[in-house]
């Protein structure tokens, strides 16, 4: 079970977001991908999780293709993107938010215990169920967007700048959470991240993508040792 | 029949408010019901549907056959709500979905739904035409239409208004109910407010939207057998409606139930005072210079959260 | 920028004029060759044309699409039959106070217009559309359900006995359709008609060139008003008489319908829309005496064809026939 991309091209209107992108992610591990703004990496996890049209290319993933099926189909079959900016519905409760992707699952009692798992990973949410979403705070709408993606059980998770406007505290804590439940669950997860050190230190590989085109591919530990990579995207 | 209540004797100016009063409530009911129309299509797909006030009225002229057929109200009314919910289910389906799949660029993008749902709106009125013929025809009213009878006054509002009070009312509660306390209705809000967010959480928006759709259309239906009896049935008998139903939705803010049953309220009572106090001639003219009003004080609606998303 | 100008060499205003004099002698030596059903058809052509033109102007060049022509239409017939009437005036003059009260109208109504948009203006204009002509019933001096009499006179005696009441119609109308779509069309061609395609295509953009995005609509609105009242006038000369069954809702349907297929950016079209509206009536008839129908069905059957039409060519030709033929720009 691995996630595949061979040859991807996205384009975005005339613009070509995404030029023949290749790479692998094995299952269990997590995959960094990071660039600068522009890089094209959100159109990318946007293609993967079927809410865009690929132009060229193919991305598979369990050795079936997931290009060019709908968004909601692919969420049910075990892929979950937790998009950027935007992630929660600022006008439903925090309960409802989370009850969005039980709704079609067959087994509530499955549903209810990951609920519960969710809500131990960050208590902060148990305590604030019956609010709106819109009354959270930054870091608390990332912790609630994650949380929503792995009650549904997952198998792939994407997700795309989690650490977006949060302070560094937070955005430490978030990591190590991802980190945790990588291990926990058995997912396979794809990062994007425009904090790169932050992001390279948990991942197992890393991608960097630089206007629509691949740059390097290595593991983790190389890319954050790696002097271009530093001077480039890691500021030192 | 006409009851009597033993009240305190009023005068003629009492037994007018009392009139006044309950008539708007009663009417602001009908409108209410086709405000909710309005209001869950926009909410579910950006569209303003004119072709509301077709489906409304077919859906009549459905239950007008049924009561030829069987004689029954109940029965008709029935059959009316549940053939709305189809045709309106219908319409998004294979309408409305491949038109937005077609027009996806250009200018005409703006108005091309618009468009199409007038187009809708007068293929449904000839069809009605063709089958049932545009003659006026006429529903009679399953109880009493006749006004109580207050200490020797008949005041404007019977067993007949009653009934249509109590009917909205229920459905109001119905869904509410339904909204507010149900899986479906959650996927039906949350597909409303952020179709990305529920489609990347698994739900199946374009089938939430046709549900949505379906019901619009059960609520356009209810309002047109609860409307008919005491008017003329014919093609256009509700172009009057959608619009007075488009002008209580936008009061209320398009953007929830309750606003529109708000709105709906204010419309009806701004309307039956000033033709009973003012002018019957001004019926009309309230409602337009209430919508104007609206739209230049606060266009997002009366009671649109203060967050108000882009149209 | 400069190139491009030299390829595409703009018609002169001058040269415009020309071609539409040519044109209106044209119709005019054709006015004498055909018969009275042929000419009072025509004016109805000219009229239409002139109404779909107003539907263009404002919902093709301006953006604003809006149900309410009818009942532009029903301010300019009553305000042109008011003035002939009961003030008295020559029927020019009707004529011209129709275009002015309307546009005026217009005017107050593009006000309150410019700050809608989509579907909170099509439903505004909607409710006028309904609510206008009766109007007309509440206030005696506008002849409730009869209407009141509209009456351009007979053609003047020099014109010879063979001069027909229909051809006099025929010239007035046609007259009065060419020069306005000659003045509109100056309009778009110029520098100011420039800003409308440009806040058409991208207002957000027009507003940061330093374009008054508001004033122009409002603009808009005015003119187009100006335009549909002036065909109100013409519409009730044709019939004799105003009343409120004149201007159902369903004009503004038939006007938009035939707009939106014959091109709803672009004028060429409008003449070709008149006849497409004045058409649809006899194939209506045509096919009813074919396969034969109900009364009911000969009723609604134009309607019908009117909405069809506007659906699919909604769906098939988003931006008008006429874009099919021009490349891509």
């Amino acid at each position: 079970m691995s996630l595949i991309v061979e040859g991807l091209t996205i384009d975005h209107g005339a613009i070509r977001a995404i030029n023949n992108v290749s790479f692998k992610v094995p299952q269990g591990q997590l995959a960094a991908i990071i660039g600068a703004n522009g890089a094209g990496k959100t159109t990318l996890l946007r293609t993967l999780s079927g809410l865009k049209d690929a132009s060229s290319g193919s991305a598979s993933w369990n050795g079936v293709s997931i290009l060019g099926k709908r968004a909601e189909d692919l969420a049910r079959s075990g892929i979950m993107h937790v998009s950027d900016g935007k992630s929660v519905i600022a006008e439903l409760s925090v309960k409802d938010n989370l009850a969005l992707t039980g709704l079609w699952q067959k087994d509530k009692k499955a549903v209810t215990a990951a609920t519960n798992e969710v809500i131990e990973l960050f208590p902060i949410l148990g305590q604030r169920m019956s609010q709106s979403a819109g009354s959270l705070s930054g870091g608390e709408r990332q912790m609630l967007a994650i949380g929503r993606a792995l009650i549904a059980r997952p198998k792939l998770l994407l997700l795309d700048e989690p650490s977006l406007g949060l302070a560094p505290l937070i955005v430490e804590q978030i990591f190590q959470t991802i980190k945790s439940f990588v291990k926990k669950m058995d997912l396979t997860v794809v990062l994007v991240e425009q904090n790169a050190m932050g992001a390279l230190k948990i991942a197992d590989e890393g991608i960097v993508l630089n206007l629509g085109s691949v740059v390097a591919v290595d593991s983790a530990e190389k890319l954050l040792n790696d002097p271009a990579v530093r001077s480039a995207y890691l500021g030192f | 029949m006409i009851r009597q209540f033993a009240l305190p004797i009023w005068g003629s100016k009492m037994t007018q408010f009392i009139t006044a009063v309950l008539t708007s409530l009663s009417s602001g009911a009908i409108y209410a019901l086709m405000a909710i129309a309005i209001v869950l299509v926009w909410r579910s797909t950006r569209v303003i549907n004119f072709a509301q006030a077709g489906q409304a009225v077919l859906t009549t002229y459905i239950g007008y056959t049924v009561i030829q057929r069987t004689g029954s109200f109940w029965i008709a009314l029935v059959v009316a709500v549940l053939s709305g919910a189809v045709i309106g289910a219908v319409i998004d389906r294979f309408f409305m979905r491949p038109i937005f799949k077609r027009v996806k660029s250009g200018p005409i993008v703006m108005i091309a739904p618009v468009v199409a749902t007038l187009g809708l709106l007068g293929i449904i009125q000839a069809l009605i035409g063709f089958i049932w013929g545009i003659t006026n025809q006429s529903i009679e009213a399953p109880v009493s239409t006749g006004g109580y009878k207050i200490m020797g006054t008949v005041i404007a509002f019977s067993n007949y208004n009653l009934l249509v009070l109590v009917f909205v009312a229920v459905a109001m509660l119905l869904l509410t109910l339904l909204f507010q306390k149900t899986n479906i209705g959650l996927a039906l809000r949350a597909s409303a407010y952020s179709p990305e967010i529920a489609k990347l959480s698994g739900i199946k928006v374009d089938s939430v939207r046709t549900l949505g759709w379906a019901i619009a259309g059960a609520s356009g239906g209810l309002a047109g057998m609860l409307y008919i009896p005491g008017y003329f049935l014919y093609p256009n008998a509700m172009d009057l409606l959608l619009v007075l139903g488009f002008i209580a939705a936008v009061i209320g803010g398009l953007e929830s139930l309750f606003g529109a049953v708000a709105g709906a309220m204010i419309l009806g009572f701004a309307i039956i005072f000033s033709t009973t106090y003012i002018s019957p001639k001004l019926f009309f003219p309230t409602a337009f210079i209430v919508l104007i009003l609206v739209l230049l004080v606060k266009p997002s609606g009366l009671f649109a959260a203060k967050k108000s998303r882009g149209a | 920028m400069k190139k491009a100008d030299k390829v595409r060499k703009p018609i002169t205003t001058r040269k415009r004029l020309f071609l539409f004099v040519l044109f209106g002698w044209l119709l005019l030596i054709l006015g004498d060759r055909v018969g009275d059903l042929e000419l009072y058809q025509g004016s109805f052509v000219a009229t239409y044309a002139l109404g779909i033109t107003s539907v263009i102007l404002l919902t093709g060049y301006s953006g604003q699409l809006s149900l309410g022509q009818s009942a532009l239409m029903a301010v300019g017939a009553y305000a042109g039959a008011l003035s002939i009437f009961n003030a008295g005036w020559h029927p020019v003059i009707g004529l011209i106070m129709s275009a002015l009260v309307a546009g005026v109208f217009g005017l107050v109504l593009g006000l309150v217009a410019a700050r809608l948009s989509g579907p909170y203006l099509a439903g505004t204009t909607l409710a006028l559309a309904i609510s206008l002509p009766t109007l007309a019933n509440q206030f005696p001096i506008l002849g409730a359900e009869e209407g009141i009499v509209f009456d351009v006179g007979l053609p003047p005696a020099r014109f010879g006995e063979e001069f027909s009441q229909y051809k006099w119609f025929f010239w007035i109308s046609a007259l009065a359709a060419l020069i306005m779509v000659f003045f509109i069309v100056n309009l778009l061609s110029s520098r100011y008609g420039r800003t409308f395609k440009a806040v058409r295509d991208n207002p957000v953009a027009a507003q940061l060139a330093g374009i008054n995005v508001g004033r122009l609509k409002v603009n808009a609105f005015a003119i187009s008003s100006g335009v549909a009242g002036l065909s109100g006038g013409l519409l009730v000369m044709l019939i004799s008489g105003v009343s409120p069954s004149a201007f159902p809702l369903s004009l503004s349907f038939s006007l938009l319908g035939a707009a939106v297929v014959t091109g709803l950016y672009s004028l060429k079209g409008v003449i070709l829309g008149g006849l497409v509206l004045v058409a649809i009536p006899e194939i209506a008839d045509s096919l009813v005496s074919r396969i034969g129908g109900s009364e009911s069905f000969t009723t609604v059957l134009p309607g019908f064809i009117v909405s069809a039409l506007l659906i699919l060519a909604v769906v098939f030709t988003p931006n008008g026939p006429g874009h099919l033929l021009k490349k891509h720009h």
